[in-house]
């Protein structure tokens, strides 16, 4: 075994490029939580913008940046830092080509969001085609995508040398996580990077005149849907493999962990049709038939949540807990590492339910668009995810900076996860319940002329801005403490917890890491779920639309 | 690989939910009729105030067909024609509508019609209003700076 594998501390070269792209994510985590804010207030009816900003163009920087800066930045450094920690010190080309990615994914997101100040690119993260954006937008997310492969390229090219070196051998369970995230990533991206090169970018560049709207849309969410799980696999990385080290408890099962993120890889791409359920030009059993696919990614999720409620009760009882429930109580509520991400975790179980709804193929209309699916991934990607990777930083960041989290940051970051889940509770709440009544999502704040049904909705939207403006205090606190961790804190160390299988005799199948094989069969579900109905598309397509700039300039 | 007898029963548990959450939605779906909107009909949407039926806007009365009136919609930014129309009260409707530029929604609050209305495709849906009241018709998919006043009416009344 190489000497780097047991190496208890991230390089500092790699731990610096690893701040590099947090520092990124916690600007966008700012800015997009002010802009959120201030969406709230606007839809409470009590507030209206200043010097002519619109609601929909804070609206597109709240979605790119928390859908998809503050993302993808925290996860590339994230995983850059775990492959570093449990694969060995990454190569300086590695290192390299992380830079790279890095610089590419920054300058593309200054190139999108200059478009979106001058008001060029009012057509929020989605960018739904025949809406046409500035070309200097479309690019500026291409360099996002490409940059991000760049910097997944970098582990991937570390975990190959970890098995070269350790032939035989399974992978540390955190870098086989964080690759099959990465190829998840690569798999799903390839999607809309195909509608951005060959479609939206030669459009808006005048070359071309029309764009297909339904194929654009139809590449569009092949990438949508994985691009959720790949903001929810590292939340899971730190469930399964780091939170039981942090507890004092084990991993319950490695091998059952890998499985489950192989199914993730298998059966989060050929779903996206879930997203298009109301929409003309596809056939309704197409849909169904991606429906079912849809289901089947629910099964690793049910395993996940088994493995970790397991984990939870071993240790309890490890440490003396009786009775059905006593383990709970015993479990460390005072360190900020467990207990943050843990409402993250509880977070997922209505959040998920809500997701099963959302794709129950016709039960679908009830919610389509409404607010209520917006109170859905505030759930899923803003409490679940985010709060999880707020519980990463506060470990991570002052291991990577050398400095520690102190007992006074730790009280502050369990403060942070409550108001967080308390803003969460009203926002989303509300959300949810004026979708039920038909509230529509990604609107400004309307009475629709006074109609009784609207008026009724915006009781819920006032809710909306109480929890809005307390999830907006959680961000201030967490941007304190993150600025703590990085900058201020008192030196020393802090430990990168790794967890370790309660079984180390059981060795995980090596058929898990066999590529060929799982890349095969996630090819082979796309081609399945996709080929027939994309054909549809194209030979039936009708004329194609030309661009539209439907929003004001400055 | 091992697996614990407990995982197993709750795994066994879980698929089992999931095949039955699936089959009654796939019965539903396609025995009794309740697929979601998937109109696979084209239309040049350069061209649409002059092709039938979208040249009429509004309730028109069909005879021969398993509803009782069509419901033509004409969505552009940012309006649907008609802005208002009257339903008879028990009246079974396809409702039908299409885009003149964008893509827009349209949702009636309050029931379950909810579709998405794309550039050169119909949608349509098949439905009885089967209570009096107001409702009122919303664009839920983003399409500019007038999205939130994109709106229409359908009044059920006793006829």
């Amino acid at each position: 075994m190489s000497s780097q594998t047991t190496k208890l501390k991230v390089d500092p070269r790699d731990g610096k490029l690893a701040m590099a792209h947090f520092y990124v994510a916690f600007i966008a985590l700012t800015l997009g939580g002010l802009m959120g804010l201030l969406q709230t207030l606007v839809r409470s009816g009590k507030f209206e913008l200043p010097w002519g900003i619109d609601y929909y163009q804070i609206l597109t920087v709240h979605g790119v940046l928390m859908g998809l800066v503050l993302t993808t930045f925290f996860i590339m450094g994230f995983q850059y830092a775990a492959v570093s920690r449990t694969a060995g010190t990454h190569s300086p080309a590695a290192r390299r080509i992380g830079w790279i990615g890095f610089w590419v994914m920054t300058v593309g997101t200054i190139m999108a969001a200059t478009m979106v100040l001058l008001k060029e690119a009012s057509v929020l993260y989605t960018f739904y085609a025949p809406l046409k954006a500035h070309w200097i937008f479309y690019l500026g997310m291409t360099f996002v995508v490409v940059g991000s492969w760049l910097d997944g390229a970098a582990q991937i090219m570390t975990y190959a040398r970890w098995r070269r070196e350790n032939p035989g051998k399974p992978s540390p369970l955190l870098s086989f996580m964080a690759v099959i995230n990465t190829v998840l990533w690569i798999v799903a991206t390839l999607g809309v990077a195909s509608t951005v090169l060959f479609q939206l970018l030669p459009w808006s560049l005048g070359l071309v005149d029309t764009v297909d709207v339904l194929v654009s849309r139809t590449l569009f969410w092949y990438f949508g849907h994985p691009l959720v799980y790949f903001w929810l696999l590292p939340a899971y990385m730190c469930w399964y493999a780091i939170i039981p080290k942090i507890i004092g408890g084990k991993i319950f099962s490695d091998s059952l962990a890998r499985l489950s993120f192989i199914l993730f890889l298998l059966f989060s791409i050929p779903v996206g049709f879930h997203h298009q359920l109301t929409e003309p030009g596809i056939d309704p059993a197409w849909k169904f038939l991606q429906v079912v696919l849809t289901f089947m990614v629910i099964i690793p999720s049910l395993m996940t949540a088994f493995s970790l409620f397991a984990t939870f009760e071993r240790y309890g009882r490890s440490k003396g807990a009786t009775g059905l429930f006593g383990w709970f109580k015993v479990l460390p509520w005072k360190d900020a590492r467990f207990t943050v991400p843990f409402i993250g975790m509880a977070s997922f179980i209505p959040a998920g339910a809500g997701g099963i709804i959302n794709a129950s193929n016709q039960m679908n209309q009830v919610v389509h668009n409404t607010i209520w699916v917006t109170g859905h991934f505030h759930l899923t990607a803003a409490t679940s995810v985010v709060l999880t990777f707020f519980g990463i930083t506060f470990w991570l960041v002052p291991h990577l900076t050398g400095r520690v989290l102190t007992k006074a940051m730790n009280k502050l970051a369990i403060i942070q996860g409550w108001v967080w889940f308390v803003g969460m509770a009203f926002m989303s709440g509300a959300m949810h319940f004026q979708g039920l009544l038909g509230g529509p999502r990604r609107s400004a704040y309307s009475t629709y002329g006074d109609s009784a049904q609207a008026i009724e909705w915006i009781p819920y939207q006032i809710a909306q801005a109480v929890g809005g403006s307390i999830l907006f205090l959680g961000i201030i606190l967490m941007i304190i403490i993150f600025v703590n961790l990085a900058f201020f804190a008192p030196k020393g160390e802090e430990e990168f917890p790794v967890g370790e299988a309660e079984n180390l005799e059981e060795k995980a199948p090596m058929i898990f890491e066999n590529w060929k094989l799982w890349l095969g069969i996630t090819a082979a579900l796309i081609l399945f779920a996709y080929t027939i109905p994309f054909i549809d598309m194209i030979q039936n397509a009708p004329p194609g639309s030309p661009g539209f700039k439907t929003w004001g300039s400055w | 690989m091992h697996m614990h007898k407990f995982e197993k029963i709750w795994l066994i548990f879980g698929i089992g939910a999931l095949v039955v959450f699936l089959s009654v939605v796939g019965v539903s779906a396609f025995y009794l009729g309740n697929k979601p909107p998937s109109c696979l009909t084209t239309i040049d949407p350069e061209k649409v105030d002059t092709q039938a039926p979208f040249d009429k806007p509004g309730l028109n009365k069909v005879e021969g067909k398993e509803w009782d009136y069509e419901l033509v919609y004409v969505a552009s930014a940012f309006f649907y024609n008609p802005g208002e129309v009257e339903v008879p009260l028990g009246a079974k409707v396809k409702v039908m509508a299409t885009t003149k530029d964008v893509i827009h929604g349209f949702q009636v609050a309050g029931t379950n019609i909810n579709m998405m209305l794309e550039p050169g495709y119909i949608n349509e849906i098949v439905t009885t209003f089967d209570k009096e009241g107001e409702y009122l018709v919303v664009c839920n998919e983003y399409c500019g700076t007038g999205h939130h006043l994109m709106s229409s009416k359908i009044k059920v009344v006793k006829k």
